[in-house]
């Protein structure tokens, strides 16, 4: 039983946390907003180089061939600076379901993803819209029961504006010319199995964003001052925040548990998953509420940088599967006859 | 990161599940609370530390098997799968017993430790005062030396097992002048000494729990007296220490309380199900205890690899207390009108243990510091938030 990272995997998180928290600025996510695409290629060239597009692709393809595991403590930090650029959807949705298609596809585009040199998107019925379709180069798209292949040119889109300016989703029409990678049985595993890792992805920026938010607000009341000292002294505004750390504490564990089902092919990564998701976002969801609520009016503000993760993380809590999708399928666990529950069972 | 267990873990589960099998009791003991139940869990206590199981984190050459936090997981989970009887000296073995090792004499440690590891003395705590409760740095209660002998006056309170235990420990102000935190001293008092007066306090459930105990110029020996006068406070912070916090306690209790809500739920489904929000709250209880034990193995297998622990380790009293408060309300609502009624009511069917539960679950945010003080020290220890 070792539930630790490993010192290269903690070594890894910190240098990219350093290289995050230096090149995605508050400011240059605002920039972005400013852009006809919001996405910065510029940015997505320094994730290329340092490997990161590439993280999840196998070493033959020119990647790094690390899992789940090595990259859930990565998707945290993305989450840390609300990073716009669709890397986590990259390492964690996209390469795995092109790696599990393999074949002519797999050597065609793993390359090119690992390279930075092309975009691949994974669109689900669960989610409703496709996050990054207008700058994807190949599109996997779940269409009646069917798993599609379909190139930039093979499909029209549809924005729909998202509340979070970071966010770029589009609904998406297949033209002729798509192609049909797996029906049936087949389709539905790789389907189920984007569903999940897309899943593990919010949950892992969920827990990102709560320490952002928690961060901010520390700063805030720190320097906010009314009764003739800092707001951050009063006890009602340290529960606010205590509350918070509570939920995030004990979020972290679930989610690296669910990274490393994901990544052993465990029967309960799917529990494991939904058990990540609902607690991840729900430190988020109440590290929203907390942070706004001591933010005061100015965390009503477009210009205090609050927003900016808080909107993510309201976004994150209901695509991949919303609470409800998750919950039902912890109780079609934890329910049925016979289930393993209890004091021995987590690691069963 | 590999989430098995080991080979030798495995052989000391199977170990544990086999003794328990062959000597936890088949009748659940009476309640501690009563004269003949403290009796029988103090006999109890004698059992396990015959088996060697009474303290299996101490070393072996006090009677424990030196086990690591996860040895120390496994066999609670165990335990509580067992349903072995609750730890009655609790207060010694698994908050004085460490702290003694690291500040007792030698003479002290043989002294006391092997009548705390085999039940013959129990042990009450003596921290709170009428007026030094979460302020626990306003205690009041004096211990003056003369000669080799503390002369202790005062008051103690809210003294959990002190009914029926043979000792208390606590703090005493041993400088007159001293203020706060300083001037206190760590000092043993044997509960039958004259000039003590044990007043039980009947709790919720109307059994003497706790009590307070009145000291009445009150001799105890100097050689009781743990660690340096005047370093009392530094000696009970490690008594009330993270680690310590960690280990109060155990996922497992938590894990069962948690499956037999399930089994409650599934058992009376039809009714509970007419309230939409008692499904929801099983769920999220049952999940809840599963991310204590998971944040609990995490925490105890980057402690066994030398990592240390922090401020962010007083979440988890706020975590366990309230997880335990939701499960018992939500169990208390599944059962509606039979959740008031004593399990010997005539139509008190299944109501098993729940409404206990509910009762001492109520004392979890309040106990080992309130809720409330460890919210203000997750905000300025871990947080970093202004004092």
């Amino acid at each position: 039983m070792d539930f630790t990272f490993t010192d290269d995997q903690l070594l890894f998180q910190e240098s990219v946390r350093d290289f995050l928290v230096n090149e995605v600025t508050p400011e240059r996510i605002r920039a972005s907003w400013e852009t006809d695409s919001g996405r910065d290629p510029a940015l997505w060239r320094q994730l290329a180089e340092l490997g990161l597009t590439g993280i999840t692709v196998p070493e033959e393809y020119g990647g790094l061939g690390m899992t789940e595991l090595d990259f859930v403590l990565l998707a945290q930090e993305c989450g840390y600076v609300a990073l716009p650029e669709p890397l986590v959807h990259t390492a964690l949705v996209a390469v795995p379901m092109l790696k599990e298609i393999g074949g002519d596809l797999a050597a065609q585009w793993l390359p090119k993803i690992a390279a930075g040199e092309a975009r691949v998107v994974v669109g689900v019925a669960q989610n409703l819209v496709v996050e990054d379709a207008h700058v994807a180069d190949l599109l996997l798209l779940e269409q009646g029961g069917k798993l599609l292949a379909a190139t930039a040119d093979q499909v029209a889109l549809h924005h729909n504006e998202s509340i979070d300016p970071s966010r770029k989703l589009f609904g998406v029409d297949v033209q002729p010319g798509a192609i049909t990678v797996a029906s049936g049985v087949d389709a539905a595993s790789l389907i189920a199995g984007a569903l999940n890792r897309g899943a593990l992805g919010c949950a892992a920026q969920a827990l990102g964003l709560a320490q952002r938010m928690i961060d901010l607000s520390v700063q805030y009341t720190s320097e906010r001052a009314q009764f003739g000292k800092p707001i951050g002294s009063f006890q009602a505004v340290k529960h606010h925040m205590a509350n918070v750390a509570v939920r995030l504490e004990y979020a972290k564990a679930p989610t690296h548990r669910a990274a490393y089902a994901l990544a052993t092919g465990q029967d309960l990564a799917a529990h494991a998953v939904s058990h990540a998701k609902l607690v991840a976002c729900e430190a988020a969801n109440l590290a929203a509420k907390n942070s706004h609520q001591v933010h005061g009016a100015m965390g009503y503000t477009w210009e205090v940088d609050l927003h900016i993760f808080m909107k993510k993380a309201w976004s994150l809590a209901n695509t991949w599967g919303d609470a409800g999708f998750h919950k039902s399928r912890v109780a079609d666990r934890i329910f049925a006859p016979g289930a393993a529950l209890g004091a021995g069972a987590t690691f069963a | 990161m590999d989430l098995n267990f080991t080979e030798p873990q495995i052989a000391f589960r199977e170990e544990v599940r086999s003794w328990l099998a062959a000597n936890v009791p088949a009748e659940p003991l009476q309640t501690f609370d009563t004269a003949e139940g403290f009796k029988q869990h103090r006999e109890w206590e004698a059992t396990l530390n015959k088996g060697r199981w009474g303290m299996v984190t101490w070393p072996e050459a006090l009677g424990g098997r030196g086990c690591d936090l996860i040895e120390w997981l496994i066999f609670e989970e165990e335990y509580y799968k067992a349903r072995a009887p609750l730890r009655v000296n609790q207060n010694g073995i698994f908050l004085l017993g460490p702290t003694l090792m690291e500040y007792g004499t030698e003479e002290q440690k043989a002294r006391i430790l092997p009548k705390m590891a085999n039940g013959e003395e129990v042990w009450a705590q003596g921290w709170s005062e009428p007026n030094a409760g979460s302020d626990m740095a306003a205690i009041r209660s004096t211990a003056k030396l003369e000669g080799d002998k503390y002369i202790i006056n005062g008051q103690k309170t809210w003294s959990t097992r002190a009914v029926w235990a043979d000792w208390c420990f606590g703090m005493f102000r041993t400088d007159p002048d001293s203020e706060r935190h300083r001037g206190l001293t760590f000092i043993l008092v044997p509960l039958d000494s004259p000039g003590i007066t044990v007043r039980p306090i009947p709790q919720l459930d109307g059994l003497p729990g706790f009590a307070e105990i009145f000291f009445d110029n009150v001799e105890v020996a100097v050689e009781n007296r743990l660690g340096d006068e005047g370093a009392g406070w530094s000696v009970a912070m490690a008594t009330a220490g993270f680690e310590r916090g960690l280990m109060l306690r155990s996922p497992a209790r938590f894990q069962e309380t948690a499956r037999r809500l399930v089994e409650l739920y599934i058992e009376n489904r039809e009714s509970a199900d007419s309230d939409p929000a008692v499904k929801d709250a099983v769920m999220r209880a049952y999940l809840d205890a599963e991310s204590y034990c998971l944040t609990t193995y995490q925490t105890a297998c980057r402690l066994n690899k030398g990592g240390k622990i922090g401020a962010e380790s007083s979440t988890n009293k706020i975590f366990w207390s309230e997880l335990d408060q939701n499960m018992h309300a939500t169990a208390m609502s599944i059962l509606g009108a039979r959740a008031e009624l004593l399990p010997h009511a005539p139509a008190a069917q299944g109501v098993g243990g729940w409404l206990d539960g509910w009762l001492f679950s109520q004392s979890g945010p309040i106990y080992a510091g309130t809720n409330e003080v460890q919210r203000n020290i997750i905000a300025e220890r871990m947080l970093g938030m202004p004092r």
